[in-house]
């Protein structure tokens, strides 16, 4: 498949919609974990995406320039600990299709495994955390391993987005280990990370605009 | 829940708007970023520069500790979340008087990251850096993990020494060393009362009941380790006390700091009722108070509930603690 810069641009523009319409329900998982500002601060930093994909990045054609003014855009707006995270992971991401003005299977592909791999280096926290990593990691595995065997960036990204919500649906029994709700201990249980759902939206937002654009 | 506000998108802006202009012989924004703010008095050349920074919403911390004693400057994030790199850079490249800059930060995740990616960006800069991270509440985590513990009120003191230490001409190793010394030997727990909530939802940041406390809770807001029937003041100060010597045992004979934080709706008359107790138990202990804080210096919006401090002093932390300080929020002469 072939995927356009403005079609890449399009898909991080349809998550600036989703996480505006799951904003309150991210915070209202976040209350029960952390401060409750999960939706808040992710709002914050789509919308501040959001104004540049509409202005500084409306026509800019470079994928590798669109994802590393998303990640300091949204580092920017954010800071606390998901504005790291992400911002690694689209810096690595931009990389991977540096001076790509339309990308294939494998760019698409690389591109994953990149911001994956970046935000999971600067988070350094491993699945059963109880973080955004427990839906992450799996993803990064079935990605791996399903575009080995076909070469379809879709398909398997469907498979990623499968293993992502289990990931993210395991979260529900964890124990918090990182970050401010691991204070919590065994009372963190039974409540789904925001960060892992969050992060589950996100992939699943990026599946869905491919696919349409596919066929 | 009630609030004095415009819009809850700009509450930040407008808050930092405000305090520059009431206290213009104190601040100054800079002009390359909205959110770092540095000391308007002149500072001296080959001072080393203390830089601190957390988010919004613990006012008087952070922005109300720069001042003369204290901190140089103060990067400011969004309602209890860290400042992004770029505000700590600006801050850091201001007050760089050629000595290098102390960053002094809680040891919240989010505040990790970002502080050390600013500290990597002004190291390409050329400035030195050194970090000092606050691990004092006892209730963050088990002493076995201590390194994950986070920081609360004891980051007051962690200031107020490491900001003595810099105007008294110490070098950046010994700043830095000053403000670890400090958090080893303070430990803080906390109750919470009611919770507080945040401007863009209105919600309360968790739910308890009217007869409830908790023991041990975060200053965001968190809940504790462990939900109880409210008891009387003494009854609450006698086990926050027993858990922070359970965790630093301090030796008759020893000389200590005391602050007793409000967390933001919890009135003086309570705060001082807390304090009361904790006066009787050290002297029963054989602990001399040698300096005592009791007010809102590090709050969570209008939560309430407080905090208890202790920081065991030596003869290096008494002569730091005395240090004068000048601060739009924080006098002390």
């Amino acid at each position: 498949m072939k995927l356009t810069a403005n079609e890449f641009k399009a898909s991080f523009q349809q998550f600036v919609e989703v996480i505006e319409n799951e904003k309150d329900y991210l915070c209202e998982l976040d209350r029960k974990l952390g401060d409750g500002d999960h939706g808040v601060t992710m709002s914050i930093g789509w919308q501040a995406v959001n104004e540049k994909l509409n202005n500084e990045l409306a026509d800019e054609t470079d994928c590798g320039k669109i994802s590393s003014t998303i990640a300091m855009t949204f580092l920017n707006a954010v800071g606390s600990s998901v504005g790291p995270l992400y911002a690694t992971g689209f810096l690595r991401g931009s990389k991977a299709v540096a001076q790509k003005s339309e990308l294939t299977d494998e760019d698409l592909t690389n591109f994953w495994i990149a911001f994956i791999n970046g935000v999971k280096e600067r988070g350094q926290s491993k699945v059963g955390d109880k973080t955004m990593i427990d839906t992450l990691e799996p993803a990064l595995l079935a990605l791996e391993a399903n575009f080995a065997e076909t070469q379809d960036f879709v398909t398997s990204f469907e498979k990623a987005v499968e293993a992502g919500e289990e990931g993210m649906k395991s979260t529900i029994d964890m124990v918090s280990k990182l970050g401010r709700s691991s204070r919590l201990g065994e009372r963190s249980k039974g409540a789904q990370d925001p960060g892992a759902t969050s992060a589950y939206l996100l992939l699943d937002t990026f599946h869905t605009c491919v696919k349409q654009h596919q066929s | 829940m009630k609030k004095l506000i415009n819009d809850p998108k700009y509450v930040v802006e407008e808050m930092l708007d405000g305090y520059v202009k009431a206290h213009p012989t104190y601040i100054r924004r800079l002009p390359e970023n909205d959110r770092a703010l540095v000391t308007a008095r002149k500072t001296v050349e080959g001072k080393v520069g203390v830089l601190i920074g957390g988010g919004s919403g613990h006012e008087p911390a952070f922005m109300g500790y720069v001042g003369d004693g204290m901190a140089d400057g103060v990067a400011v994030g969004n309602i209890f979340a860290s400042p992004p790199p770029a505000p700590i850079l600006e801050v850091t490249k201001a007050i760089d008087k050629g000595a290098g800059v102390v960053y002094l930060y809680g040891n919240y995740a989010g505040d990790v990251m970002n502080f050390g990616m600013a500290a990597e960006l002004a190291e390409m800069e050329g400035i030195r850096v050194e970090m000092a991270l606050t691990t004092d509440d006892v209730a963050s985590a088990p002493k076995e993990e201590k390194q994950k513990r986070r920081g609360i009120a004891g980051e007051l003191f962690v200031y107020k020494m490491a900001g003595a230490a810099a105007d008294q001409g110490y070098n950046l190793e010994d700043v830095a060393r000053v403000a670890r010394k400090t958090n080893e030997v303070t430990r803080s727990m906390g109750v919470g009362l009611t919770p507080c909530s945040l401007p863009q939802t209105g919600e309360a940041s968790f739910e308890i009941g009217d007869d409830e406390m908790e023991i041990g809770l975060g200053h965001h807001g968190e809940p504790g380790v462990r939900k109880a029937k409210v008891a009387p003041a003494d009854q609450v100060a006698d086990e926050l006390l027993n858990t922070i010597f359970e965790d630093m045992p301090v030796e008759e004979g020893s000389e200590v700091a005391v602050l007793v934080n409000g967390l933001g709706s919890t009135p003086h008359m309570e705060l001082y009722i807390m304090f009361r107790r904790v006066e009787q138990v050290l002297k029963e202990k054989g602990i001399t108070i040698y300096r005592s804080y009791v007010g809102n210096y590090i709050t969570s919006l209008e939560m309430g509930g407080c905090s208890i401090t202790i920081t065991k002093l030596d003869d290096e932390l008494k002569k730091m603690i005395d240090h004068p300080v000048d601060c739009p929020m924080f006098v002390q002469k």
